[in-house]
């Protein structure tokens, strides 16, 4: 909980002096190589951009939730290079996110397959607005179903990410695997910066315990995942 | 096509009896979430066999076209002087070539900003009363929905064509492009986490990828939509709007600045495509 303070301060910290100096920062970072255009018509069209962007939103709403559009640096970055950026720009992501990762404070990085079953299957909570918002309190889950396969009795499952059938039966049972697993969860981007999958721990969207029960889902021989 | 084959009203009545009935099948078969998927692109591809012949939006369609002829609004005038951009009263092929730039708002605007603009310039109307009900659900259909519905059936079987003469609509699509790749939220998401590649569903329903032409025709031609799953017609803000719900983002203005981008963007990306306006959807 502490750590996670921490880490959410520093977050608002970063986003602050990010926000004063984005865009010069940005055009310098931008490789000369890729485009011909001067790199100031970019910023000066992404500033644009980012107004009318931010400017569009229903001022008559909560701060938490206009807040939600507040890009950390990952996130500048990634939109800038349009999720492909050059290697060295992709580094320093994958370093800073590595970075934020904190595990259980118990330590068990394997939890209950059971538990983490109902998380990977449910897209609900965090939904927000006047039309259709969650009602308040809606537990969130990690929706993993709508990207990858995992189970083989749910056949609603999405492509965006690769087929998790028999996720721990192929990569092995091990601890080194568990921790993998459990930090891709929790950040993604520490492995593949600017992939599409969420940063699930990062955002504080599920709880370390909550994403080592996804571990176990994922890592357990009795799970669904490697035994059907 | 549809033109042509449009009858009475009552002849339209009576085909969308038998593709309500057909839709109520559909609803239930979609309401049973692990559905196989086979099954369940083979009950869709079927449907909208059946309702090739009777889009319920055709009624929704006839509602709107009365809307645009009757006299209404504090100055008690209809919208038949509206200029969608072909010139004041020409509304066939005006869809196609939406969002554009208007020199008397000084701004581009898309079909529902500018029917908005004409309802409060021309009819006298509030934008607060403009804009109240700018979206259907079953039992409270919206005018202006209706209104969209049958301006963009008035394109049906042209090319979309969005202008990009004027310097403001040029960069109109730039920053559509940059609010689609832009990430941000809880969840990381933007438009091309979803949007961005070839052959990928998000569980199933199937996704085209927007930042290329052959899908942007693809989901741009047949819109607006009569959603089966919502039992109502959809336009572009709507559409839009709920898919920046689902990438769990705040909610946005009506009408949208950032949605009109977006379209300025997906149109221009899906020049050539042929509408089939009203479209039906999932
Ligand atoms: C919006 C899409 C999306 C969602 C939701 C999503 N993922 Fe992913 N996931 C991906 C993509 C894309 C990749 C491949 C690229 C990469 O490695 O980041 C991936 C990769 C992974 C990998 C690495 C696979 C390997 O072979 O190394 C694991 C493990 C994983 N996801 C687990 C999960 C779990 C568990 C959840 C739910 C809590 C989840 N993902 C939710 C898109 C998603
Ligand atoms: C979390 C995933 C997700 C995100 C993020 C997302 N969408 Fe969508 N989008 C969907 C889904 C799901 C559908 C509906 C597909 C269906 O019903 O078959 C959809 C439908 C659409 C359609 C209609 C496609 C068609 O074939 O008719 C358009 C256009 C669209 N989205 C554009 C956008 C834009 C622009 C953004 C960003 C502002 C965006 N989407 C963000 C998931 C998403």
């Amino acid at each position: 909980m502490h750590h996670h303070t921490l880490r959410l301060l520093a977050a608002a910290v970063a986003l602050t002096v990010s926000s004063a100096l984005p865009l010069a920062a940005q055009a310098a970072d931008k490789a000369p190589a890729t485009s011909a255009k001067p790199a100031k018509a970019d910023a000066v069209l992404a500033a644009k951009a980012e107004k009318l962007y931010l400017d569009s939103f229903d001022p008559d709403q909560p701060r938490t939730h206009l807040d939600r559009l507040k890009q950390d640096e990952a996130m500048a970055l990634c939109s800038q290079y349009k999720d492909n950026p050059p290697p060295a720009v992709r580094a320093k992501i994958e370093k800073a996110q590595l970075e934020t990762i904190r595990f259980p404070v118990e330590g068990r990085l394997v939890g209950d397959w059971k538990k983490g079953e109902e998380l990977a299957s449910s897209g609900r909570g965090g939904h927000i607005g006047k039309i259709q918002p969650d009602a308040k309190g809606t537990p969130r889950g990690g929706n993993c179903y709508a990207c990858h396969q995992l189970a083989t009795k749910e056949v609603a499952y999405g492509t965006i990410g690769p087929s998790l059938h028999n996720f721990g039966k192929v990569r092995g049972y091990g601890e080194d695997i568990a921790r993998y697993a459990y930090m891709k969860v929790y950040n993604a981007q520490a492995f593949s910066a600017c992939t599409n999958m969420p940063r699930f721990g990062y955002h504080a969207w599920l709880t370390p315990e909550q994403i080592a029960d996804i571990v176990a889902f994922l890592m357990d021989p009795e799970s669904p995942v490697n035994k059907d | 096509m549809r033109k042509q084959r449009r009858g009475t009203p009552h002849a339209a009545a009576k085909r969308m009896a038998g593709s309500l009935a057909a839709l109520a099948a559909l609803a239930t078969l979609t309401g049973t979430p692990a559905l196989a998927q086979d099954k369940s692109m083979d009950e869709i591809a079927k449907y909208r066999e059946m309702l090739a012949d009777g889009n319920p939006a055709e009624l929704i369609e006839m509602r709107g076209e009365e809307l645009w002829k009757t006299p209404r609004g504090p100055k008690n005038v209809s919208l038949e002087q509206c200029d969608l951009g072909l010139g004041p009263g020409k509304v066939e092929g005006a869809y196609a070539q939406l969002p554009r730039y208007f020199a008397d708002a000084g701004k581009v605007m898309d079909v529902e900003a500018r029917l908005v603009y004409c309802m409060q310039t021309q009819q006298g109307f509030s934008f607060a009363e403009a804009t109240k009900n700018w979206y259907s659900k079953p039992g409270k259909e919206s005018d202006l929905v209706a209104l969209v519905t049958w301006v963009g059936a008035q394109s049906n079987g042209q090319k979309i064509n969005v202008p990009v003469k004027h310097p403001k609509e040029a960069e109109m699509v730039k920053m559509g492009e940059y609010i689609f790749h832009r990430r941000s939220g809880p969840q990381d998401f933007g438009c091309s986490v979803c949007h961005g590649q070839d052959g990928v569903r998000i569980r199933l329903q199937d996704l085209d990828n927007l930042s290329q032409s052959k899908g942007a025709q693809k989901a741009m031609r047949t819109w607006p939509a009569y959603r089966v799953s919502q039992g109502t017609v959809w336009t572009m803000q709507r559409r839009l709007i709920d898919c920046m719900r689902q990438a769990r983002w705040p909610e946005q203005k009506f009408p949208s600045d950032a949605v009109i981008a977006l379209e300025m963007y997906l149109q221009n990306k899906a020049a050539g495509g042929v509408l089939e306006s009203p479209g039906i959807k999932r």
